[in-house]
C-alpha cells in the first residue's frame, strides 16, 4: 500500500466520498463495484491509519529575528 | 500733565497677561457647534465654536489633536476643554483646544462609524474580496498576545480538535499606542515567512478603549491585504471591530476561531467509518441486484424451453424460403413478358425496312424530275419563239423595207438633226438594199411639234 506516501489524509477522504457517491448514484458493472469497493476500504483504513498515528505537535512561538522556540500556555 | 501712551504691543500684552492670570479662563469647559472648520497641512486645526448667540475663534494644535479619534466636521456638536488667550499678531483672543469629544455620542463610537462607511464605501468589505479557510490546515499562525485568556483558548480548543496541525504564536501588543503597529508588522512578517496556511488574529473581551486597535486603519488594512485567509476573533460576540468586518471569517470568541479554524479528528473519524459502512452497504446491494438479475434470466422462457424456441424459427426459416421462391417466379416472369414487348418494338424497326421506304420515295422522286424538266423546256420554246417575233418588228432593216432611209456623216454617225450636217457636206443615206451619196446644197429647219 504505497498510496499511503502519496495521499494526505484530505485527498483520501476525498477519494472515499467520490467512490461512495459513484457506487450511489451509478449503475456499476460487478467487477467495478468490486473494485471500487476494494479501493474504498483501502481509502478507510489509510484514513483511519492517519487519524490513529497522529502525533500530536508541539506548538511554538515565534520570536525575535523569526527565532522558533516551544510555547507553554501560562497558567491561570 | 503730558499724558502718557501706550504702544499696540504693550496694550495687547497687557490684555493677555489678565486673561492668563484669571484662572476661570485657565481651565475651561466648553461646549458649542463646529463651523469653518480646516485642517492645516502643519497639522493644526482651525475652527470657530459657536451657538446661537455668539462665536469664537479656537485653534487645536497638532500634538494635542493627534490624539482625536475621530475627524472634527462642520455642524458637529462637541465638548470641549482648554483655555483662553490672545493672538498678539491679530490681537484677537481665541480658544485653544486641548481636548475634544463629541457631544451626545462618544468620540471612539463616532471614529468607529466614519471609519466603517470610508471603508466599506472603498469596497473592503465585499464578498468577493473574501479567501476560502482551508478544510484541513497544516500550520496556522495565531496573532495574539503570548498571555491571557485569548491564546489558550483558541490553543487548547485546536489541540483538542485537530492536534495534527502546526501551531505558532505570533506574539503582539494588543493594547496601547503601540498595539497597532506591532499587528501589522506581524501580519506582513506571517505573509513574508510563507509557512502558515491560516492565521488567526485574536484578543480577549474589553471596552470599546481596549479593543481600538482592531479599529486602527492601518491594522484593517494588513488584514485585507494578507496572501494568507484570516479569521479574526477579537472580543466577545458582542463586540464588533473593523478588523472582522474585513477578515475572511469572523469568530465571536477565541473558542469559536479555533472551531473554524480546523476540524474535529472525532467528527472525521466518525465522517470515515460512515463512509465506510456506506461502502459496504452499496456493495452488498449492488451483488443483490446483479445475483437478481441472474435469477430472472435464468426463469426466462428460452432457457427452460430451447427446443420450443428452435422450432419457432425452423418454421420461420421455412416460410421465408417460400416466400423468396414465389417472389422469384413471379420476378421472372414480369421480366420476359417485358424482354417480349421490346424484341417486337425492335423488329420493327430493322433497317431493311427503312432502305425499301427510301427507294420508294427516291424513285417517286427521279420521275418527278423528268416530268418537271421537260414541262419546263417546252415552256422556255414558246417563249423565245414568240420573243423572235416581237423581235423581227423592231428590227430597222425591216423598217427600212416599208421605205425609211439612214442618212450618216462622214464620220459613219447617224444624223439626227439638220444641225449635224454642214452645206457641201457629202452625206451617205442607206436604204434597205444600198446606199447613195449626196451633197448637202441647202438646209431648212421645219418647226414639227
Amino acid at each position: 500500500m504505497d498510496e499511503r506516501k502519496e495521499l494526505s489524509f484530505e485527498e483520501a477522504i476525498i477519494k472515499l466520498e467520490e467512490i461512495v457517491l459513484k457506487l450511489e448514484e451509478e449503475d456499476v458493472p460487478l467487477e467495478k463495484a468490486i473494485e471500487y469497493y476494494q479501493e474504498g476500504m483501502k481509502l478507510s483504513k489509510l484514513c483511519d491509519d492517519i487519524l490513529e498515528d497522529a502525533q500530536e505537535k508541539m506548538t511554538q512561538i515565534l520570536k525575535d529575528g523569526n527565532e522558533i522556540e516551544p510555547f507553554e500556555i501560562q497558567g491561570e | 500733565m503730558k499724558e502718557k501712551y501706550l504702544s499696540v504691543t504693550a496694550l495687547t500684552r497687557y490684555v493677555k497677561r489678565k486673561i492668563e492670570l484669571d484662572p476661570h479662563l485657565q481651565e475651561v469647559w466648553l461646549k458649542g457647534e463646529i463651523s469653518n472648520f480646516s485642517h492645516h497641512s502643519r497639522g493644526h486645526m482651525y475652527l470657530t465654536i459657536k451657538d446661537t448667540n455668539a462665536r469664537i475663534q479656537a485653534v487645536m494644535f497638532s500634538s494635542d489633536n493627534r490624539q482625536l479619534k475621530f475627524r472634527p466636521e462642520n455642524g458637529m456638536n462637541v465638548l470641549l476643554r482648554g483655555h483662553v488667550s490672545v493672538f498678539e499678531p491679530y490681537g484677537n483672543y481665541q480658544f485653544y483646544i486641548k481636548s475634544m469629544e463629541p457631544d451626545g455620542i462618544g468620540a471612539l463610537y463616532l471614529a468607529f462609524e466614519q471609519l466603517k462607511v470610508k471603508l466599506e464605501s472603498e469596497g473592503y468589505f465585499e464578498l468577493q474580496h473574501k479567501r476560502q479557510i482551508p478544510k484541513f490546515p497544516r500550520h496556522i499562525g495565531v496573532i495574539t498576545s503570548p498571555t491571557g485568556a485569548a491564546v489558550r483558548d483558541i490553543i487548547t480548543t485546536i489541540k483538542r480538535r485537530f492536534p495534527i496541525v502546526q501551531l505558532t504564536v505570533l506574539p503582539v501588543l494588543v493594547q496601547g499606542g503601540e498595539a497597532a503597529p506591532s499587528i501589522v508588522k506581524a501580519i506582513e512578517n506571517a505573509c513574508s515567512l510563507e509557512m502558515f496556511d491560516t492565521l488567526i488574529i485574536g484578543r480577549g473581551g474589553g471596552s470599546i478603549e481596549d479593543l481600538w486597535s482592531f479599529n486602527d486603519e492601518r491594522v484593517v488594512k494588513a488584514i485585507f491585504h494578507s496572501k494568507i485567509p484570516i479569521i479574526s476573533a477579537i472580543g466577545h460576540e458582542t463586540d464588533v471591530t473593523i478588523s472582522d468586518f474585513v477578515a475572511d471569517l469572523r469568530a465571536a470568541t477565541p473558542t469559536g476561531a479555533g472551531e473554524l479554524a480546523v476540524p474535529s479528528m472525532q467528527e472525521l473519524s466518525d465522517t470515515v467509518h460512515h463512509l465506510k459502512a456506506r461502502l459496504i452497504k452499496l456493495t452488498q446491494l449492488t451483488i443483490m441486484k446483479k445475483t437478481e438479475s441472474l435469477q430472472v434470466l435464468r426463469k426466462s422462457y428460452a432457457f427452460h424451453y430451447p427446443k420450443h424456441l428452435l422450432s419457432d424459427k425452423e418454421q420461420y426459416v421455412d416460410r421465408l424460403t417460400e416466400k423468396l421462391q414465389t417472389s422469384f417466379s413471379s420476378i421472372i416472369k414480369i421480366k420476359k413478358t417485358e424482354y417480349e414487348h421490346q424484341l417486337t418494338r425492335i423488329k420493327a424497326q430493322h433497317p431493311k425496312k427503312v432502305q425499301e421506304l427510301a427507294k420508294g420515295n427516291l424513285l417517286k422522286l427521279k420521275e418527278d424530275l423528268h416530268k418537271y424538266s421537260e414541262a419546263i423546256i417546252e415552256k422556255k420554246t414558246q417563249n423565245l419563239l414568240s420573243y423572235i417575233d416581237k423581235l423581227s418588228l423592231l428590227n430597222p432593216l425591216y423598217i427600212m423595207k416599208r421605205g425609211f432611209a439612214l442618212p450618216i456623216n462622214e464620220k459613219g454617225k447617224i444624223i439626227k438633226s439638220v444641225d449635224q450636217v454642214a452645206i457641201k457636206e457629202h452625206v451617205e443615206i442607206k436604204m434597205q438594199d444600198g446606199s447613195v451619196h449626196c451633197l448637202v446644197q441647202n438646209k431648212r429647219r421645219d418647226n414639227i411639234g
